[in-house]
């Protein structure tokens, strides 16, 4: 039986977890301190574990016999339903270490619900999931705030990527009837409902990190409906190009 | 993981206590081991600095032929294993750069010497990763090589060296293994797949082979890493070892070793090599590599881009304390 | 240069309930938060503990290795701290 709502919204979670986890992995080799290196190499294969069984599941969804890498790997841009702040380009390390925390400040009440999900697969990726995203979420934290309260050059870099990506971090917030259909079936979860968690976990980071928090602005949307920044399709085609190259070969 | 015999021999010094000294070699005789506030002879200290610290480069210039092809990596799999493992060689550097640590050297002082170019690493990391082959070959053979010399380092007289190598050892155990299995999957595929994997192998094989530092004979290293047991193989011994275990391997694999010289000696049971290009080995290690200018480079950005950060984690800890020390008056 | 020391820190785990801390290696990091992280992210990724000392390596008094002949030496003939020194007749049994 294919559920094609629950495929597209499974998909979008891996999408999620895939293209943050191919930013994450643009720094090995260059991070600042090879302790952090190997951090954010912990964060990216956390979310690469993520990935895979989502994709796996999505493919079950479909039942039309692909694998997780088809569907991760031949898709085009505008078939990517990953949120827009996660495409976001690694810059340096303080939107690095922003864009991580706003992602993990969400994905941490969000697992967290979902581990009463109605799909088994979901819920039980959830009670995993949670416990990797709360250690991204303390250490995105914990960097923010040295960062925010360190010199006056950290802390006006992460002053400017919190400018930068503000405007992302409304999309984590949306729901389309996708969404919205599977929180009525008792699949998924309304981001709505996590709304006042991530406002305090921002606003208490922030604060010890002494970065006001943005006014509110335009919330910038499209990431689920495949209508990206021009940022994602750079970063799609390194990682397909072995796939298009060659296809049909097992790696 | 990645050793090499680079340099010449530190003179031992006369000014060291004569009795002192004896007292030491009857100490490694009995193989007992040398912790860091043990007395020991200065170039003993030096030696170990050398090539523990060559070692800890190794690994993190190492990081990045391997790092060129992460974001490439062909299936999640892939992706994953290759992350983990370029993500342990940023780790066995730094139990090595601790390690060296211990014998009072910073790290800072030693990152220093390797992007200034003072210090050296092995040769193998100035070659390119040109095709997706070369991730398993460098599994296979670069780490195959490493392996080779690292398992007799976890026995080395010095405790924080061996001790790091056993964790070294431990961790590394699955990408020599990865990175065969990774060749073996190619060779299932079609020929242009079959045909990367043979062009990766020709490009490797004689740069591992130098993994291992000049023949014995025009070795400058030796006597006393071996009195010592810094080192407790020779250069061609290892060598040898290492053909020996490859052969056969390259034979299941499906693949040729470039070398016509190759054949097998029923007397002594081993595999006879052709000679190694000791001049490019020499060229490489001087400097001119295809890729010694773009490794620094890569290893001094991230290190200059990175200063705001190590300094801003340092200023906040000094604020913390100093809040800290407030708050208790 | 003129990079300041970023501070070493020594990593202790404990591999299971039951089991003692044990030395593992070491770090660099700022503060402590810093360190502990550093730590899990090193030394526990392949499920090596489920509990995590960090301690600046400069608090760490260590005894001096000339001073081993006062400090360890003088237990060496203390035989008589031993169970095996005294003698008891078979039929006692354990004790």
């Amino acid at each position: 039986m294919t559920d094609n709502v629950l495929y597209t919204y499974v998909v979008r979670l891996a999408d999620d977890a895939i293209i943050l986890s191919q930013r994450l992995s643009e720094w090995c080799g260059h991070a600042s301190h090879i302790e952090e290196d190997v951090a954010l190499s912990n964060i990216a294969l956390d979310l690469i574990g993520q990935a895979r069984i989502l994709y796996s599941h999505a493919a079950r969804l479909e039942g039309k016999g692909r694998t997780e890498d088809d569907i991760c790997f031949f898709r085009v841009e505008r078939q990517y339903t990953n949120c827009l702040l996660v495409e976001q380009p690694n810059a340096d390390f303080a939107v690095t270490i922003t864009r991580q925390l706003f992602f993990s400040a969400f994905m941490l009440p969000f697992w967290t619900a979902l581990k009463s999900s109605g799909d088994v697969i979901l819920s039980g990726l959830a009670a995993k999931a949670e416990k990797e995203v709360a250690y991204h979420l303390r250490h995105s934290s914990e960097w923010f705030i040295r960062l925010g309260d360190g010199t006056p050059e950290s802390h006006s870099r992460i002053e400017a990527a919190v400018d930068g990506l503000w405007m992302y971090t409304g999309e984590l917030f949306d729901v389309d009837e996708i969404t919205a259909g599977l929180v009525k079936r008792g699949l998924a979860i309304d981001p709505e409902t996590l709304r006042s968690e991530w406002n305090e976990t921002i606003n208490a980071v922030l604060a010890r990190a002494t970065i006001s928090r943005p006014d509110d602005c335009w919330m910038q949307i499209g990431g689920r409906s495949g209508e990206h920044t021009e940022h994602l399709g750079h970063l799609l085609s390194p990682m397909q190009y072995l796939q298009r190259s060659y296809p049909g070969e097992t790696w | 993981m990645y050793t090499q015999a680079l340099n010449s021999e530190t003179v031992v010094s006369t000014i060291d206590d004569e009795q002192k000294m004896t007292a030491f070699q009857a100490r490694i005789d009995r193989e007992e081991k040398i912790e860091p506030n043990d007395w020991m002879p200065a170039a003993y200290r030096k030696t170990l600095i050398r090539q523990i610290s060559q070692h800890a480069h190794s690994e993190i210039v190492g990081m990045l032929p391997e790092g060129n092809w992460v974001t490439r990596a062909p299936s999640l799999k892939r992706k994953a294993a290759l992350l983990a493992k370029i993500q342990d060689e940023g780790g066995h550097g730094l139990y090595l750069y601790c390690a060296a640590e211990t014998l009072g050297v910073t790290r800072e002082h030693l990152v220093d010497q390797l992007l200034s170019g003072k210090a050296k690493y092995s040769s193998i990391f100035n070659y390119p990763t040109l095709n997706w082959a070369d991730v398993g070959v460098v599994g296979w053979l670069v780490d195959g090589a490493a392996i080779m010399n690292q398992i007799p380092l976890c026995r080395c007289s010095y405790g924080p060296y061996a001790r790091a190598m056993i964790r070294v050892c431990k961790e590394e155990s699955f990408h020599q293994r990865q990175g065969y299995e990774l060749l073996l999957q190619m060779m299932k595929g079609s020929e242009d797949l079959k045909e990367m994997v043979q062009d990766a192998v020709n490009r490797m094989w004689w740069p591992s082979l130098m993994m291992f530092g000049p023949s014995d004979g025009v070795s400058e290293h030796s006597s006393n890493s071996m009195r010592w047991k810094i080192k407790r193989f020779t250069n061609d011994d290892l060598r040898q070892k290492f053909v020996d275990a490859t052969v056969p391997q390259a034979k299941i694999l499906g693949v040729t070793l470039p070398d016509p010289d190759l054949v097998f000696d029923e007397v002594s049971g081993n595999w006879k090599y052709g000679e190694p290009d000791w001049a490019e080995f020499k060229r490489v290690i001087a400097g001119h590599g295809v890729c010694n200018k773009q490794r620094l480079k890569d290893r001094i950005s991230a290190h200059e881009n990175g200063a705001w950060v190590r300094e801003a984690a340092l200023v906040y800890a000094e604020k913390q304390k100093s809040r800290m020390a407030q708050s208790a008056a | 240069m003129t990079e300041n020391i970023t501070p070493i820190w020594e990593v202790f785990i404990r591999a299971r309930n039951g089991n003692a801390h044990r030395h593992a290696g070491s770090i660099h990091a700022a503060d402590a938060e810093m360190a502990m992280q550093a730590a899990r992210d090193i030394y526990t990724r392949r499920e090596e503990g489920n509990s995590l000392w960090v301690v600046r390596s400069s608090d760490i008094h260590a005894s001096d290795p000339g001073d081993g002949g006062m400090m360890f030496d003088p237990a060496a003939d203390k035989i008589y701290r031993h169970p095996t020194f005294y003698e008891l007749p078979e039929d006692v049994g354990n004790m």
